[in-house]
């Protein structure tokens, strides 16, 4: 496409023309950046929400999936294991054979916690009055990382009460807690992930729809498509200057939290601008297919507003994690752009993870880009023919 | 003389019904042809079909020579197009929308500032060349909406109701607009609610119920129908009408 645009531009110059392309650029340019307030909240918005959501809520988080590595297999670890199982916060997925493990576990996304115990714990106990086990957590959301941690620490107390309450001997397990990704448990890990999601949905899909919308209301829209301007230009250069201001607060964003928040950009830089310029594409579809369908502004506002904003805060694990919710809305999580968006973003900002670790995600928002465009140009042409 | 619209059975289905059925007509170069008709008569539709928006269901038309249905580039690139809603961009001043304009019809760049020039010069609008379109008032947004509409000076320019919602002074000097035009050569095709202005065309049409039920000069017509004014016309001719304007 770019090749095509600029292909155009130099075949009009020679015959000293302006492309109508490009004028018609031009002028939506013109819209966004005359109209100061709109420029102002857009641009400020990306600022504003990081601060706003600098205060996460703490949530409880049930049937959290655990692996266990247990080498000594005796009376106090299988009864930890049983409790944890038995309480409504845990679930034992897999017991691992060797500590090697562990790493794994987490790499691939399958636990939010291993619980590691030590050789011989019971003994240990008996013998010396103190024995080790680690509880490593998956730290990239806090919150549920502290509850989680908070939950299994009850289970151990209350175990080793059960187990020594009539002895006088003041037996110690000590708990060693190491959190991986986010080793300060800062909630701007969380919440850094969720911003992009929102405003690149805000600027993008909102937006856009609502411009187009806009010129319907007015009536220009029809005097666009008498003339010669073919449609398809008309919403690629609707959707052009949202690209670039969308683009504008992705990297506000980004360096906000890398040198203001202290959120570093772990994995590769590359990789995680690619999967925002696809995420961005879904949703100027989606603003196209929203704009297709309504004729006003206001309307268009309201759908994105309770269409795309609601289910994004909600539902795309920005605020409360999904693994939370009813069944129910577990799966219309599935459908949230937003939702694999922000599970990208943390593996790569903050996992560190590469490509591999993203395909998912990636594909699954290729998918859905691709779809919507089809959509959005099938309406459009419906809506000519 | 030269034809610039031939609509030969033009017709357009809707499912079961019958929008616009089977009109045939001509309009000549440099002529005014007021289009008439109660709401949901099919004025609107013909018209749409004859501005390459919609495609006939059968029947043909040539708008400036070119086939509506295949040649819809060419049809659109020949002519103007202006509705009641005057469709200028507010937030842009009143040179920057003749330069969109200009610019999406795809004037040469060079030509754009010697048209600019003397478009706010006919229109006495030198002063207001930086001015933002929102702040002006109804009247002369209306007129330059006109002269955006021809800026590219097509062979034929579409006026959808284009007084509607002004007061008759204003209507009387947009109609002056109008003759310039056409002395310019363009042809005008007019819809109108006002009967007053069915007078100031060369011919007119009255479509009833998706056909043609009169077109000649507005003379002949009030002859014909042995009436005073096209008003009286207009309603000895809708009286019949089977459709309900919607």
């Amino acid at each position: 496409m770019m090749f095509f645009i600029s292909w155009r531009v130099m075949h009009r110059e020679k015959q000293n023309k302006m492309s109508p392309f490009l004028s018609f650029v031009r002028k939506e340019f013109y819209h966004i950046f005359r109209d100061k307030t709109t420029t102002a909240i857009l641009l400020a918005l990306p600022v504003l929400m990081l601060m706003l959501f600098g205060y996460a809520i703490t949530t409880e988080v049930k049937n959290s999936r655990v692996a266990v590595y247990d080498p000594s297999n005796d009376l106090f670890t299988r009864a930890v294991i049983e409790k944890l199982n038995a309480s409504e916060y845990f679930t034992v997925v897999k017991m691992l054979k060797t500590s090697d493990e562990i790493n794994e576990q987490f790499r691939k996304g399958e636990v939010k916690m291993v619980i590691a115990f030590s050789e011989k714990c019971y003994q240990n106990m008996l013998h010396t009055g103190t024995a080790q086990v680690a509880l490593i957590v998956d730290g990239t959301d806090p919150n549920s990382s502290k509850a989680v941690v908070g939950y299994a620490s009850a289970i151990l107390a209350q175990q080793q009460q059960d187990m020594f309450q009539f002895t006088n001997i003041p037996f110690q397990v000590q708990p060693e807690i190491k959190l991986l990704y986010n080793p300060t448990m800062k909630g701007a890990y969380n919440f850094v992930p969720g911003v992009m999601g929102m405003i690149l949905m805000l600027i993008c899909a909102m937006m856009t729809s609502i411009s187009i919308a806009k010129e319907k209301e007015m009536g220009t829209m029809e005097v666009l498509l008498v003339s010669p301007v073919k449609p398809s230009h008309i919403i690629l250069a609707k959707t052009i200057p949202y690209f670039v201001l969308s683009l504008i607060n992705l990297s506000t964003i980004l360096l906000i939290s890398v040198f203001i928040l202290g959120v570093p950009v772990a994995g590769s830089l590359f990789w995680l601008l690619m999967l925002s310029l696809v995420y961005i594409l879904v949703n100027l579809s989606l603003g196209l297919v929203i704009s297709s369908v309504v004729d006003n502004q206001q309307t268009a506002l309201l759908i994105s507003g309770m269409v795309l904003m609601l289910p994004v805060i909600m539902l795309s694990g920005m605020m409360f994690p999904v693994e939370n919710m009813p069944v129910f809305f577990q799966w219309i999580s599935q459908v949230i752009p937003a939702k694999w968006y922000i599970i990208g973003v943390k593996k790569i900002m903050i996992k560190g993870l590469g490509f591999e670790a993203i395909l998912p995600q990636l594909s699954v928002l290729l998918g859905m880009a691709i779809l919507l465009i089809g959509v959005s140009i099938k309406k459009f042409r419906y809506r000519l023919e | 003389m030269d034809k610039v619209i031939v609509a030969e059975q033009l017709t357009k289905q809707f499912g079961h019904f019958t929008a616009v059925d089977h009109i045939s007509f001509e309009v000549e170069r440099g002529e005014i042809f007021g289009f008439l008709g109660a709401n949901g008569a099919g004025k609107t539709t013909a018209m749409r079909m004859l501005c390459g928006l919609s495609l006939p269901t059968s029947g043909k038309a040539r708008v400036a020579g070119f086939d509506i249905a295949t040649q819809t580039e060419l049809v659109k690139q020949n002519i103007g197009y202006m509705s009641q809603k005057f469709a200028l961009y507010d937030e842009l001043t009143v040179a920057e929308n003749i330069r969109l304009y200009a610019g999406i019809y795809d004037v040469p760049k060079n030509d754009i500032q010697i048209r600019t020039h003397e478009l706010l010069q006919r229109l006495g609008f030198e002063s207001e060349r930086n001015t933002f379109v929102h702040s002006l008032p109804l009247g002369w947004k209306q007129k330059l909406a006109f002269s955006v509409a021809i800026i590219h000076q097509p062979r034929i320019v579409f006026l959808d109701e284009p007084t509607g919602g002004v007061d008759p002074v204003t209507r009387r000097q947009f109609w002056e607009m109008i003759y310039e035009a056409t002395d310019r050569g363009i042809t005008a095709f007019v819809t109108t609610h006002y009967m007053d202005e069915a007078e100031y065309c060369n011919r007119v049409s009255v479509m009833v119920d998706g056909k043609i039920a009169a077109m000649d000069s507005p003379a002949q017509l009030r002859k014909d129908f042995n009436a005073k004014t096209m008003d009286d016309v207009f309603h000895q001719l809708a009286r019949n009408a089977s459709r309900k304007a919607e």
